[in-house]
């Protein structure tokens, strides 16, 4: 009997990562200038888990992949252009704030409310996937509070691979201190994977996808049901880091007198 | 009045703390003093005796869950003994160190809780009687100071932040609290590691050796020379006992199979997505790139680069020397100074 999957991939977006961020205070707290203007791209870690899940579903004929996103809808929009052409999925959008002053619990709470208003999902067959940790408020919380409101409590985060027995077990490996795995079976789902970067490499812009999954994501997007999260915590100050050093530069020196500089710095105590 | 709770499990031998949890007892400590609130310790693991006994000195009172299923990192068991031990003493503040099996835990306790939960802490401080945390937003490039009212407020310390505590081996006084652990559908099978002479990943060390993609470009003779980065790279990290970091696309090579140095793998990776280790040095190597790319080495003390550009953002200003020079001909002297005067 073949294993059929329900996965749903919660993934935010965020700054592309080469852009300025410049943190200001606006009337519901910290935020960053300009935010809605920035370029946006999928979290990156949750892009992984996307990936991931897509060749999961691939792999185990009628399993079923869906997308839940937390944005303001024209944000969302944006970025689905790009993301849709990667991998077939059926996007859950729920409008609300962006960024990484929002508290990891309330936006978990709002996950748990749109992951349950999915139509046909079966939780006992469901692995809820994401990136470990976001790259705006990169709490790593979101997803452990997100599998206890929908009582999955068989969950693994820093997920670098998976691998589906026969069964409907799976293997998997979690990144734990000094660059080593820790590897655990799992008797099945339901699990939540907060994946790391896994083993798959972006997959390339495929049109047909995009089109074909764009047919679903505009009404979903028309669609999106707007939440207002619960304040966090109190912030006292947000800055940009303002250490900047006084850097000397060595230039025409001969590579062994370098070596002796570095070799005598490094062996200093 | 604030009441702390500090979590801590064993490491992996199962009799000691991790260097982790020491550091954050140290900084339980400095905030129980603070607040004048009083410390409770609370220790997870088989057998947590050796290790109550190495903490007595800190004063705390010292609760323990033990069991055999509490000797692994899962989820569902550590959330039930955090669980029963944060019931059992009913704190306002819980610190725990900022441990991979922490890490992946802490946060569905405390929403089974109740509480609320911070993670990433760099520092905590007290004013005006209250608690305040200091941890770092989009990827280490925008630093916050927060605090909350609501609790239990869970705060996960991130490792090497601050100075570990030690004191003197005592016989402890422990309570043991008992657990119900659940039915759990996980079971940890191994660790898997690479090769002791193949680990290039070195939380511990002194130096971290950050490699940019330059190794694996064309050179001053119009070729690439990816043979000998490999050999000049594994030479220094043998000859240093260095950690090895890289930018991500060195590593990104690696997964699209292009010319990438083997031993190169995601785990390696520093920066907005990959890891911001801290060492007290770092040397970079033919890294190149603006202030996002540089968040890498956010946490290093000492810094000091190699590379061909005078003006690149990676090194100017972030860096206390920049090399201008060829980083294939500055390691290899530098590997051969190590090999005559041996490893620091």
């Amino acid at each position: 009997m073949p294993n059929i999957f329900h996965i749903v991939v919660c993934a935010s977006i965020v700054p592309d990562p080469l852009q300025t961020l410049e943190p200001i205070s606006g009337p519901t707290g910290p935020a960053l200038k300009n935010e809605l203007m920035l370029p946006m791209v999928l979290d990156p870690w949750a892009a992984c888990a996307l990936y991931e899940a897509a060749n999961l579903a691939a792999a185990n004929p009628g399993s079923k992949l869906w997308l839940v996103s937390l944005a303001p809808k024209a944000k969302l929009q944006q970025v689905m252009m790009s993301v849709a052409q990667k991998v077939a999925f059926e996007l859950v959008p729920v409008d609300g704030p962006l960024g990484g002053f929002t508290d990891a619990q309330s936006t978990a709470a709002a996950l748990a409310e749109a992951v349950k208003s999915i139509a046909g999902l079966d939780l006992a067959k469901t692995l809820i996937f994401g990136g470990w940790e976001s790259a705006n408020r990169g709490a790593g919380v979101t997803l452990q509070v997100l599998g206890e409101l929908l009582g999955t409590t068989e969950q693994f985060q820093g997920v670098d691979e998976i691998t589906v027995n026969a069964d409907g077990s799976f293997q998997v490996l979690e990144r734990i201190e000094g660059g080593r795995h820790q590897v655990s079976t799992c008797a099945g789902a339901p699990a939540v994977l907060g994946w790391a970067t896994g083993k798959l490499p972006e997959p390339r812009n495929n049109p047909q996808i995009g089109m074909a999954n764009m047919r679903s994501i505009m009404p979903a997007l028309q669609k999106a049901k707007a939440v207002k999260l619960e304040d966090g915590p109190k912030y006292l100050s947000v800055a940009l880091p303002k250490q900047q050093r006084e850097t000397r530069i060595v230039r025409d020196t001969p590579a062994e007198q370098i070596a002796r500089e570095l070799v005598d710095w490094i062996t200093a105590e | 009045m604030e009441k702390i709770l500090l979590l801590a499990h064993l490491d992996e031998s199962g009799s000691a703390l991790p260097r982790a949890a020491r550091e954050a007892l140290a900084a339980a400590l400095e905030l129980s003093s603070a607040l004048a609130a009083p410390l409770t310790v609370g220790l997870i693991g088989e057998n947590v005796e050796a290790a109550a006994n190495s903490m007595v000195g800190c004063g705390a009172k010292i609760l323990a869950t033990t069991g055999a299923e509490l000797s692994q990192p899962r989820y569902a068991t550590d959330s039930a003994a955090i669980e029963a031990i944060c019931r059992k003493a009913e704190p306002t503040l819980v610190l725990a160190p900022a441990t991979s099996r922490f890490a992946r835990v802490m946060g569905g306790a405390a929403q089974l809780l109740g509480g609320h939960i911070d993670t990433h802490i760099t520092a905590l401080a007290a004013a005006d009687g209250a608690p305040r945390a200091t941890r770092w937003f989009y990827r280490q490039r925008v630093e916050a100071v927060l605090t909350r009212t609501a609790r239990p407020w869970f705060l996960l310390l991130d490792p090497g932040t601050r100075a570990q505590w030690d004191g003197p081996v005592c016989t402890a006084s422990v309570e043991n609290v008992t657990v119900t652990l659940p039915p759990t559908r996980t079971q940890v099978t191994c660790i898997r590691a690479p090769k002791q002479d193949e680990q290039t990943i070195r939380p511990d060390a002194k130096l971290l050796f950050v490699a940019g993609a330059g190794w694996t470009k064309k050179q001053a003779d119009g070729q690439v020379h990816v043979a000998d980065a490999e050999q000049l790279i594994l030479g220094f990290l043998k000859g240093s006992g260095a950690s090895l970091g890289s930018s991500k696309s060195l590593v990104d090579q690696t997964g699209e199979g292009q010319t990438a140095l083997p031993f190169m793998s995601h785990l390696n990776q520093v920066g907005q997505t990959g890891a911001t280790p801290r060492h007290p040095k770092g040397l970079s190597t033919c890294c190149h790139g603006e202030e996002p790319h540089v968040v890498g080495w956010r946490f290093i003390g000492e810094r000091r680069a190699v590379n061909l550009d005078a003006n690149c953002g990676w090194a100017r200003g972030k860096a206390d020397v920049l090399y201008v020079a060829d980083a294939f001909q500055v390691v290899k002297a530098v590997n051969e100074l190590l090999a005559t005067r041996g490893k620091p």
